[in-house]
């Protein structure tokens, strides 16, 4: 993580909710609160990405600063006094959290995101009924809900942008924050702003590699294994029946932890874990989705 | 290197370094983790140097590739070393100190000018001399290599050349400066750990020279040890066709489809007296054997380690039940022995790792607890108290220097042993892909977009004077077999060099082709340097059936 010119070794004092806490030189708010005991709701961060400030669910009450600071990348300054659970904080996390789950289908994002919905009273229903499906741009005064079809275009996950608050996280892991691929970014402006291959084209016809990544940081299920779709489609796809095993990837000689998700004795979903030095949680193509060979060992060969 | 087989850094010190170079390795496609590490390292402002015939998906992102003709990599090496000795760049405080026969060496690369070079690696001098300079003089450096080194008959000459290097320059020892081969199998460091070399007890204790280590080992297992090495896989087939190996117990491995000349090693194999194959599938070899053993897949169906490239041990897990009648490979091993008379017991993976620590003092401290706690722990790792070793060889820069001096090891350049000629004029390399790994056994059952089957690559000139189209299907022949496959035009190849992969034998049996040329140290075939024909098919392209012959041309 880029601590700027911080010096190793030194610490910094910061009150977080009236208690003293300190943490290392270079520290982001974020990680006081953490090291605190706090829990900082985010939807657009992750620890092995740099932070993108844009979903601001994080956001906490600085004392002397104006406007309410996003505590994910605000560095901590000596004698900060911090408040995470604040009146002006609670409305404003309970408005961003009602206007993006008003606008967008959070039904399948983890169940830590339907906790904060609930702790900070967030009503998405208050805003009306969502605006009927349309394929056309809105006209100035209007809303409208955008009509994004589920893009099932390749045998090994699927892309479903009704679920997606442009949290950037796929486009950073793809990006320089891990994967250096490059094959998605954000395109259009404001309203028509979205997550885009080039030139919007299939994925198979796009620079992606299929490692995987950008599921693997996606916080709302916008980004899913083919295999989860699947299944949540047939109504089959069931979390508490499901066990997670770290293993090793039986690949390359690189050593990646996988995380194998097996349900009814078969792996559903490959993740890998962030605080591993190996991967941070980043794998590619083989490690990912690479399992098949061990399920439906029936027949003769390949 | 220098004694126990493993790379000296840890990946973390990639990120880290000022200077990487990866020689003979498209790391971004075989091992993309660890290419990962690489990125960020140049991101963090790292040179980076890649050294391949190809301009493969890794050059892509160097400051500089260095294109060199299959199979000079000591010529390339050695011009190095001598570019840094004349440019007055060797590090004389690590040099004087930790080395030993550094003036053979200044003899042996003497005749090794630039301009030699150039004109046998096809590298041009000026860009030999920004590597040899630039890895002189860099703070850190980090020195990577994958079977583009080792997959030639003089591997570990090849090997010798690169070490030599690193010595030179101080590069090996410290934070940030290391000499690294990555592993191509999940757990080919690990078998290496557990004494899976002809000459090594586990832990690298010398089956030969190590009295010691052989006591210890009599000792706990009441049973004499012979101090004699046993034979690595090419000397086995070898004494297949000489008939003094007659029966073979194969785990886990399909060398019918995965070893040079692959026509003459189903055929040595198909001729024992009795083939036993353990597997997870019925490979091709397994086809082969009168008895299968069926295995649970050892990364997910059982409990055990792995060693990966940075020497870390790291637990797998069994997280499915097997298919029914897969055993675990231990079970099928202590049911072996109890039919030859000898009661192991039920013994868990757990136990049989316990016994290793006791007397593989480099794995002494690795307890399981630790290593789930730790998330794996990189040996050497001696006591329950040490955390692991990052790095390798820091022994080297104490004062005085602990433990004995690093040799060097001057070697001389030798082409491939499967000439170019008239005939055979075009360069066949070998490779992986990035989606697939070996003959397929494991990653032929998914279907990542990537995978467009097996194609001959070949160079636009090439192409164009050929006459061919992209798609069409050829013919490539070798002194040992031919085979039929379509071509890509890819303008990642220098005029005269073609690659394949080996992933699809089943489609396209490259290694019908390759040369069963192996290094007389390490035993690895050279792989990578065959020379082939290419003939334009008299007929219209055909379906994308399998067309495979195996007769040998005349």
């Amino acid at each position: 993580m880029n601590r700027g010119a911080a010096v190793e070794g030194r610490t910094v004092t910061v009150s977080i909710d009236g208690r003293p806490v300190e943490v290392e030189e270079g520290s982001t708010i974020r990680e006081a609160c953490v090291a605190a005991g706090v829990e900082v709701p985010t939807l657009c961060y992750l620890e092995n990405l740099a932070p993108v400030n844009v979903c601001r669910v994080c956001v906490v009450e600085l004392e002397g600063s104006r406007a309410l600071v996003p505590s994910c990348s605000r560095k901590v300054e000596p004698g900060m006094q911090v408040r995470t659970d604040s009146p002006r904080v609670r409305q404003s996390r309970r408005m961003v959290l009602e206007l993006l789950a008003s606008a967008t289908d959070l039904s399948a994002a983890g169940e830590e995101v339907h906790r904060w919905i609930e702790a900070y009273g967030a009503e998405p229903d208050r805003w009306g009924e969502p605006a009927p499906y349309t394929a056309d741009a809105p006209t100035p005064g209007s809303a409208v809900t955008l009509e994004q079809p589920v893009k099932v275009d390749n045998p090994l996950y699927v892309r479903d942008y009704s679920r997606c608050i442009l949290c950037y996280k796929c486009v950073e892991a793809c990006g320089d924050q891990a994967q250096f691929t490059f094959a998605i970014a954000v395109a259009g402006r404001g309203f028509d702003a979205h997550i885009s291959t080039e030139y919007d084209v299939k994925l198979p016809e796009s620079a992606c590699v299929y490692c995987g990544n950008c599921i693997g940081v996606c916080p709302t299920g916008a980004l899913m294994f083919r295999s989860e779709y699947e299944m949540r489609e047939a109504g089959t796809w069931d979390p508490q029946r499901q066990t997670v095993t770290d293993t090793i990837c039986p690949y390359c000689g690189v050593g990646c932890t996988l995380e194998l998700h097996v349900q009814d004795n078969r792996i559903v979903k490959v993740t890998s874990p962030l605080d591993r030095e190996v991967t941070r949680g980043h794998l590619c193509v083989k490690g990912r989705f690479g399992f098949e060979f061990v399920q439906d060992r029936g027949s003769a060969t390949p | 290197m220098f004694g126990a087989g493993g790379g000296t850094s840890s990946y973390r010190e990639i990120e880290e370094t000022d200077l990487i170079i990866l020689w003979g390795s498209n790391a971004r496609e075989t091992h993309p983790i660890f290419y990962h590490h690489v990125l960020r390292g140049v991101k963090n402002g790292a040179r980076l140097y890649v050294v391949d015939p190809r301009r493969t998906a890794s050059a892509e992102w160097a400051h500089l590739w260095l294109g060199l003709d299959v199979g000079t990599d000591i010529a390339l090496a050695n011009a190095v070393g001598r570019e840094i000795i004349h440019a007055g760049l060797v590090n004389w405080q690590f040099v004087e100190r930790a080395t030993t026969g550094f003036e053979k060496y200044r003899e042996a690369v003497e005749p090794y000018t630039l301009e030699w070079a150039e004109k046998v690696t096809g590298v041009p001098a000026w860009a030999i001399r920004q590597l040899a300079h630039d890895y002189a003089r860099a703070d850190r450096a980090e020195l990577c290599w994958t079977l583009g080194i080792t997959e030639h008959h003089n591997a570990v000459d090849n090997v010798f050349a690169l070490i030599n290097l690193a010595l030179l320059t101080g590069h090996v020892g410290r934070y940030g400066s290391g000499l690294n081969p990555l592993r191509g199998q999940n757990n080919v460091q690990g078998g290496g750990d557990m004494g899976a070399l002809p000459n090594k007890l586990p832990g690298f204790q010398d089956i030969e020279e190590d009295a010691a280590a052989r006591a210890r080992f009599e000792a706990a297992w009441g049973c004499t040890i012979q101090p004699k090495r046993g034979m690595h896989i090419s000397q086995m087939f070898e004494a297949m066709a000489s008939g003094n190996l007659r029966g073979l117990l194969v785990i886990g491995e399909n060398p019918a489809q995965s070893e040079a000349d692959a026509g003459r090693a189903a055929r040595l194999l198909s001729q024992l007296d009795h083939l036993i194959v353990q597997d997870i599938f019925l490979t091709k070899t397994a086809e082969l054997a009168e008895v299968v053993l069926p295995a649970t897949a050892s990364w997910a169906e059982t409990e055990g380690t792995v060693t990966s490239s940075e020497r870390r041990v790291q637990r797998v897990h069994r997280a499915l039940v097997p298919p029914e009648g897969a055993r675990d490979d231990i079970e099928i091993l202590t049911e072996l022995a109890r039919r030859m008379g000898h009661d192991w017991g039920h013994l868990t993976a757990e136990q049989i790792w316990d016994e290793c620590r006791s007397l593989s003092p480099m794995h002494r401290g690795m307890r399981y607890d630790r290593l789930e706690a730790m998330g794996g722990i990189q040996w050497p790792c001696p006591s329950e108290d040490h955390p692991g070793t990052p790095f390798l060889h820091g022994r080297l820069w104490k004062d005085p220097v602990e433990g004995p001096l690093a040799p060097f090891q001057p070697v001389q350049y030798e082409p491939p042993v499967d000439a170019l000629s008239d005939e055979y004029p075009i360069r066949l390399t070998t490779g992986r892909r990035l989606e697939a790994y070996n003959t397929g056994v494991q990653s032929g059952r998914y279907h990542p977009p990537l995978a467009k089957g097996e194609h001959l690559h070949l160079a636009p000139e090439d192409m164009r004077a050929l006459g061919l189209q992209e798609e069409e299907r050829v013919r490539v022949v070798s002194r040992r077999g031919a085979l039929e496959v379509p071509v890509h035009q890819d303008p990642a190849l220098r005029p005269g060099l073609a690659f394949l992969s080996f992933h699809y034998p089943d489609q396209v049996n490259t290694n019908l082709l390759t040369v069963d040329r192996w290094d007389p140290k390490s035993g690895t075939a050279e792989f990578k340097a065959t020379a082939i024909r290419v003939e334009k098919l008299a007929v219209p392209a055909q379906p994308a059936q399998d067309v495979q012959t195996m007769e040998v041309p005349t």
